[in-house]
């Protein structure tokens, strides 16, 4: 897994509650059986014509937008489905965080084990970068995990909460099942101790 | 000891280790696989050189992408053809037990597991799927995980989680004659919306779930996380027991006997103090159906669909707006006023004998009307052997309902079981979430009794007052 200190990067807004993940990606793109190519289906129904083409008006297809690395969006982002798919899909169209006022609890732990950060801020900071999105031209973030802070380089400010078992992990890249592997001798000793 | 809910108890008797700040290393009793969200885990798993720790405590089923018909034919989709042979390549490899879709005990993940006995109380219970607290339903924390978890499973039998807070959703009264668990869970999470139970573990108390069938309490903690809930439980008592004993994986003998007395201590003591408590008033409880595009948009079958203009911020009236247009309406409509093109009836929500008895019993007698395609899929081979032995099938057939073979078929659209865009189904599944049911599908949940009803309808009716 890839590091985590801090990100600088343009912010796409999707002013949306409860984007789902269904709506991250369809079922029907969970048959592949490999972790890749998830990043072009990411949104397939919001951001794709029925033949293909960019639909407009949707923030991804949007070129104010365009290389955009930071998600911004309304409250319960990533809520349903426990597909993985979902932060890869986001995670490998280029994104490093996603940032709303909060997040369904599955999603929320498959970001972690991903390297890709989820921010929860208040109703208001959201809001208020999802405005600055929307009117400064290549308006960018700083995300900062270890000084657990979001900023612009325009005044705004906010920080944020993480776990610090996950900040840890993410911070140094850790795979999680090398770390309880290290936990063999407890493993084995509850194991014993059930019979 | 303080008192204790019974979350604590079983959360409590799975700690590894903890340290404090930190999330907890918990034992996993029983893990279950499905061919969608487990091909990248066994890859890593190869990658790393690593086994399958606990390959006793581990089962897998082909029930996401299997046809629920034609099942003597090749698969036409090429992709579900190489995941569910990637499956049965990875059972193989690893020694799994594994139920094909050829298997007599193949069936939907979270039916099978109860089925089996496998699924018991006081377990932790974990699956790539989000649906898994639906095995709460005997006593048991049960609760969904990603591919990456998956993986982290398989080899450490093992899962870090943070303690959630702790929820009493507790409905008393008596259910109305029609109204069902499924209309009890719809109007809980209308109650508290998408979010309520975010960060909480739910414990379903009161006489609505205490004099609920199994299949019922099922139907209730399946849908725990449409409320943001990845778990969900009630407390086994005399109906869980009755359910267990006997089944293939339960205990026997002395065992049974100790594992009752067990299984009955895990009750939340006198006393125990929960986070938050949600209340309902079971008496009051209509049949619902879903007017939008999440499951807390829901309403009593005899209301209309609200306008955009109704609520308050702009940010929920864009929002509303967008599910109106969605689902092809422009509010203010009388719900019975909608027609339907397509009824489902199946899901790991409502695949059950008692779903299928309840949507039969509706069903009885009379035809579907022309215009609609109406689906039956049941939860299970040992779910379909049952029905047919009760002769539920015969039923379903003379009213023009079709009989299908188990699987998750139209409830994610995995399979060729979709709607096309634009079709309304009256569906017993779980989501109404935008193209779940295939790419512009739109989605009305509803009970099984409702599905069936509308069926014969054509447009959804109030099965109080059906004849």
């Amino acid at each position: 897994m890839e590091p985590f200190t801090k990100h600088a990067g343009k912010v796409v807004p999707y002013d949306m509650p409860n984007v789902d993940t269904d709506q991250i990606i369809p079922a029907r793109f969970l048959k592949k059986i490999d972790r890749v190519g998830f990043g072009e289906l990411l949104f397939y129904e919001l951001r794709y014509e029925e033949d293909g083409s960019p639909k407009p008006g949707f923030t991804l297809n949007d070129p104010r937008y365009a290389g955009g690395s930071v998600l911004v969006s309304g409250p319960q982002f990533g809520i349903g489905s426990s597909r993985e798919h979902a932060p890869w899909a986001i995670q490998q169209y280029g994104f490093r965080a996603v940032i709303a006022p909060s997040f369904g609890d599955i999603f929320r732990s498959n970001c972690y084990q991903n390297g890709l950060l989820p921010i929860v801020l208040s109703p208001a900071e959201v809001d208020s970068i999802i405005a600055r999105a929307q009117e400064i031209d290549g308006y960018e973030v700083t995300v900062d995990l270890e000084a657990q802070e979001v900023r612009d380089a325009h005044g705004f400010s906010a920080s944020f909460e993480i776990d610090p078992f996950r900040k840890e992990n993410l911070v140094q890249g850790l795979d999680d099942i090398g770390l309880t592997l290290r936990r063999e001798e407890d493993i084995a000793s509850f194991e014993r101790a059930r019979g | 000891m303080a008192p204790q809910t019974m979350f604590e108890k079983i959360w409590d008797s799975h700690v590894v280790r903890e340290e404090p700040g930190k999330p907890s290393l918990l034992y996993v009793d029983l893990h279950l696989v499905h061919e969608v969200t487990s091909p990248q885990a066994f890859d890593g798993l190869r990658l790393n050189s690593r086994r399958v720790r606990r390959l006793d405590r581990t089962v897998a089923v082909a029930d996401h992408n299997v046809p629920t018909n034609n099942r003597d034919k090749p698969l036409e989709d090429e992709v579900s053809k190489a995941q569910l042979e990637a499956m049965q390549r990875n059972a193989d490899e690893f020694g799994l037990e594994y139920f094909d879709m050829f298997s007599e005990k193949q069936g939907i993940v979270h039916v099978i597991g109860p089925e089996q006995g496998r699924t018991q109380p006081g377990m932790i219970i974990v699956c790539g799927d989000s649906h898994t607290a639906t095995h709460g339903a005997v006593g048991a924390m049960a609760f969904g995980i990603g591919t990456s978890e998956v993986e982290h499973v398989l080899a450490t039998q093992c899962i870090w989680q943070a303690k959630p807070k702790t929820m009493e959703v507790r409905v008393e009264g008596s259910l109305a004659n029609g109204v069902t668990p499924k209309d009890v869970i719809l109007a809980v999470i209308g109650k508290i919306g998408t979010s309520g139970g975010i960060g909480h573990a739910i414990e379903y108390t009161g006489s609505v779930f205490r004099s609920m069938s199994m299949e019922g309490r099922m139907t209730v903690c399946n849908m725990s996380i449409e409320a943001g809930a990845r778990t969900g439980m009630v407390a086994p008592d005399e109906t869980t027991f009755a359910y267990l004993k006997g089944r293939e994986h339960a205990p026997q003998g002395a065992e049974w006997d100790a594992a009752v007395e067990r299984w009955a201590a895990l009750r939340t003591d006198p006393g125990a103090q929960f986070d938050a408590l949600v209340e309902l008033d079971g008496s009051e409880a209509a049949p619902q159906v879903t007017w939008g595009t999440n499951p807390a948009q829901t309403l009593p079958v005899d209301g209309r669909v609200p306008m955009a203009d109704s609520f308050d911020s702009s940010q929920e009236q864009a929002a509303v707006e967008k599910a109106l247009a969605y689902m092809g309406l422009s509010g203010g409509e009388r719900i019975q006023d909608i027609a339907v093109d397509t009824v489902f009836i199946g899901s790991c929500t409502n695949s059950r004998i008692e779903d299928l008895r309840a949507a039969a019993a509706i069903a009885s007698g009379k035809k579907k009307a022309d215009s609609v395609r109406a689906l039956v899929v049941p939860g299970s081979w040992a779910v379909k052997r049952q029905a047919e032995e009760e002769g539920l099938d015969r039923v379903f057939s003379e009213a023009g309902f079709e009989w299908r073979d188990a699987g998750c078929s139209m409830c994610l659209a995995m399979n060729p079981d979709r709607l096309s865009p634009g079709e309304r189904s009256a569906s017993t599944s779980n989501r109404n979430f935008e193209g779940r049911q295939g790419p512009g599908g739109r989605t009305h949940l509803v009970s099984p009794p409702m599905a069936a009803a509308a069926a014969i309808a054509g447009r959804f009716v109030d099965v109080r007052e059906w004849n």
